[in-house]
């Protein structure tokens, strides 16, 4: 535990995914000042009842809160309470919630056995993580970082235990999208799409999704690579060792001796690379796969939202068809009912129509807000990509530079 | 399969850099080489003044097994036993890059045009780099050969260098690798008898317990160095930067697309600094060691060689004292042993010279690839490090 994290603590001094201040101001005019972090993963408990709780720090300025820096205790299901609640709330409307992480059967079983192993900690650490770019994607959304939900998650010391988690973890979210374009194709009336916008949008984020699921495959086969790349250097870096100590020349022996050493830390140079790759880019790309199908599951919520209203427009017909017909049938009280109907149910057209084009709207905002972060998203991770890059070829310089000297050494 | 053209004399590295004297009386070359379906046509060059050869600049087209057929005669020459023959270069093996090719060919309808042509160009840079190799290796040979003193005089030498028509040896046939098999088997039990007798002699002793330990560790280095490097090389095939132009359309917006355009690029000249690099160590690492690997070899079979004619002055001294004992034959076992006292110290002397130039050598070569290697990697680690600095600058300035 103690080694992944301190390795990237190591490799990122400004250990959180800042949420960078947006140059065009929010719709209030407030600059965003908030960071999220989180923490300090403890085991509480033991056996298959153990858990991990872990430490959520909010510092902020906004007078959302009641203090500038408080922490709370946090485990996995209040994660996946808040989003649950969340994703009932919003995504009717057309809001796109964060995706919670992925729930793992396996990797938390290892770590409540008591497995103190490189991979348990690397569960938990990927874990932190991802709950820590949970969050900071949670509240840079305008919206929910008011709701209450949110605020009494960040700020208070007690949570009702969430229960039935299940339905909106990650792969809950996957499933209910699946579901609902399931219940789309069984439609038989096609949406009259009046709005290229949305066709387009869809169309793009279909491509955009087959694309970010090849390039994750592409970085989880490179980080394997490295991984294997690592392991053969150390094993050279042994046998250079071996040779040095054989070779009878005193100079030469002491120059192979030093080759083995570097080549020692190169293989270390490949593994933190490996975890740069992994935790920047593949974790990245990871995440965006799940958003991409929170916002497509956004879109299906419209598609249900336009099918209520022709539901509702084909009810109002009948109902006036049926009045029209009580009309000449000489049955008064029936006819009360036909026309209080009538009226309700043109309420509900004129709300189906309303709800209609209010997720239209909240949706166009959304994508919009989410192209944008998208950008920055990634930009950042680029660029810190980069700057591991540029770290490893520092750290290859200086061992190479120490080691020229020796070789030249040789007489 | 396409046929490859000639290599310009001054085009191809040396390999593998063994420190030797060249000497403007006698100087081979590989001038030009020819990669044909099944088979590698060197030109070998020679330029000298001695009087053996009918002119002062002359060449030859030589294939692999005609090396071998050298190799095989000094090895042969019982006048050479105390020598270390120059290693047999390696036979050309293009086998698995001209799979690769073909499976390239075979699935161009299933990639794009600018795919196909990537993975083409650095499928045809290794069949090139493996080419350039293996005509360094046998330049290294007939080098070494053209070094040595007394070799550079053999005769069947000079035929290889100087007669123009094909020497005609084939391989050998099924008979004969049957019979080098077992001569093998019984070089290697008497190769364990022979290392058990203690020498009387310091320099040899030490020299047997040092090579034996030697050679075994420069296998180990030789597989390992090998194994990581092409670790090295299947890391670059990853198509990752590849994806990167695909994916603009639909990840970034059109403002944005000059920044992910310039990561791209930066990748892509990364990854071919990156294919420099390890193709640098294979040559400066990984050749430098199989060629000791085989140099070891060679120099093992000089103490094997030694350690024979050892045992067979031993068992003379001891026949001779029988014959003495009986009075019988004396005359013919003091002959034997005269016989084989001399060729037990022609060995050892000249070994014990052979065997100090083998340090030498050794020491000069890795000295010369290791300085080779670590300037190389700083250079293309301080490329890469700028390509990367100078793109950050940009990008964030960007922001």
């Amino acid at each position: 535990m103690s080694y992944c994290s301190s390795l990237h603590a190591s490799l990122f001094p400004d250990k959180q995914l800042h949420v960078l201040q947006d140059e065009d101001t929010e719709e209030n005019g407030d600059t965003f000042d908030m960071q999220i972090t989180v923490s300090d993963p403890e085991k509480v408990g033991d056996g298959m009842n153990a858990y991990m709780a872990y430490k959520v720090t909010t510092k902020t300025s906004l007078n959302l809160f009641s203090r500038n820096e408080f922490s709370v205790k946090r485990r996995f299901s209040d994660f996946l309470g808040l989003h649950s609640k969340l994703a009932s709330k919003y995504m009717h409307i057309g809001y796109i919630v964060p995706p919670a992480p992925e729930k793992s059967i396996v990797g938390m079983t290892k770590v409540k056995v008591g497995k103190e192993d490189l991979s348990s900690a690397e569960f938990v650490e990927k874990r932190r993580s991802a709950l820590q770019r949970y969050l900071t994607r949670t509240v840079t959304h305008p919206a929910l970082l008011k709701d209450p939900d949110v605020i009494q998650f960040l700020e208070n010391t007690e949570l009702p235990r969430a229960v039935s988690t299940q339905a909106l973890s990650g792969a809950g979210i996957l499933r209910m999208v699946n579901k609902a374009a399931e219940a789309v194709n069984k439609m038989t009336i096609k949406m009259n799409e009046s709005d290229a916008w949305f066709e387009e949008k869809q169309q793009q984020f279909e491509n955009l999704d087959i694309q970010l699921r090849k390039l994750h495959a592409s970085v989880e086969s490179l980080v394997c690579h490295r991984k294997e790349l690592s392991v053969n250097t150390a094993s050279f870096a042994k046998s250079a060792a071996m040779l040095g100590n054989s070779e009878d020349h005193t100079a030469l022996s002491r120059a192979l001796s030093q080759l083995a050493e570097v080549e020692e830390k190169i293989d270390q140079l490949h593994q933190e690379q490996a975890y740069a790759d992994f935790y920047l880019f593949s974790e990245l790309l990871g995440d965006y796969v799940r958003l991409i199908a929170a916002v497509k599951g956004v879109f299906d919520q419209r598609m249900k939202t336009w099918s209520k209203w022709q539901d509702a427009q084909l009810l109002l017909q009948r109902k006036r068809e049926a009045e029209t017909k009580l009309q000449y049938a000489n049955k008064p009280d029936k006819l009360q009912q036909a026309k209080d109907e009538i009226k309700e149910w043109e309420t509900k057209v004129q709300q189906g129509e309303r709800d209609f084009e209010q997720i239209s709207k909240n949706i166009r905002q959304e994508v919009g807000r989410f192209e944008k972060q998208r950008v920055k998203d990634f930009k950042v991770v680029i660029i810190k990509y980069l700057e591991s890059l540029v770290h490893t070829q520092q750290q290859l310089i200086k061992y190479w530079e120490a080691f020229l000297p020796e070789a030249k050494a040789i007489a | 399969c396409e046929v490859h053209s000639c290599i310009s004399r001054d085009s191809h590295p040396r390999a593998v850099n063994v420190d030797l004297q060249t000497d403007a009386t006698l100087q081979v070359d590989i001038s030009d080489a020819l990669s044909e379906r099944d088979k590698v046509k060197f030109t070998v060059h020679t330029k000298s003044t001695l009087p053996n050869f009918k002119q002062n600049e002359f060449s030859v087209v030589r294939q692999h097994e005609e090396f071998i057929w050298l190799h095989d005669s000094f090895v042969e020459n019982e006048d050479y036993a105390g020598f270390i023959i120059p290693p047999a270069p390696p036979r050309p093996d293009f086998d698995a890059s001209r799979e690769k090719l073909q499976k390239l060919g075979e699935g161009e309808g299933s990639m794009t045009k600018e795919e196909f042509t990537k993975m083409k160009q650095e499928l045809e840079a290794e069949y090139l780099a493996i080419f350039k190799k293996t005509v360094a290796m046998h330049e290294v040979f007939l080098c070494r050969v053209a070094a040595h003193p007394v070799l550079r005089k053999d005769l069947n030498f000079h035929v290889f260098l100087e007669y123009n028509q094909d020497l005609s040896v084939r391989g050998k046939n099924k008979k004969e690798k049957l019979e080098d098999f077992f001569k093998n088997v019984v070089k290697s039990a008497d190769g364990v008898i022979v290392a058990g007798v203690k020498d009387v002699d310091d320099f040899f002793e030490h020299e047997k317990t040092f090579l034996l330990e030697y050679h075994n560790r420069v296998k180990d280095a030789s597989i390992k160095s090998d194994r990581m490097i092409r670790s090295h090389k299947s890391k670059l095939h990853i198509p990752f930067p590849h994806l990167f132009p695909h994916l603009f359309p639909h990840l970034f917006p059109h403002l944005f697309v000059r920044f992910f355009l310039k990561v791209s690029e930066l990748f892509e000249k990364t990854r071919k600094i990156e294919a420099r690099v390890a193709a640098d160590e294979d040559l400066k690492l990984a050749d430098l060691l199989k060629y000791y690997l085989r140099e070891s070899q060679a120099a093992k079979d000089l103490l094997y060689r030694r350690g024979r004619a050892l045992v067979d002055y031993e068992n003379a001294n001891k026949a001779l004292d029988k014959a003495r004992a009986k009075n019988k034959d004396v005359l013919q076992a003091e002959t034997t042993q005269q016989v084989c006292c001399q060729k037990f110290e022609k060995i050892s002397e000249s070994a014990k010279q052979e065997l100090i130039d083998f340090k030498t050598r050794r020491v000069a070569a890795f000295r010369k690839n290791l300085v080779e290697l670590a300037e190389l990697e700083l250079k293309h680690a301080k490329g890469n490090l700028q390509l990367l600095q100078s793109c950050l600058a940009v990008l964030k300035g960007d922001t």
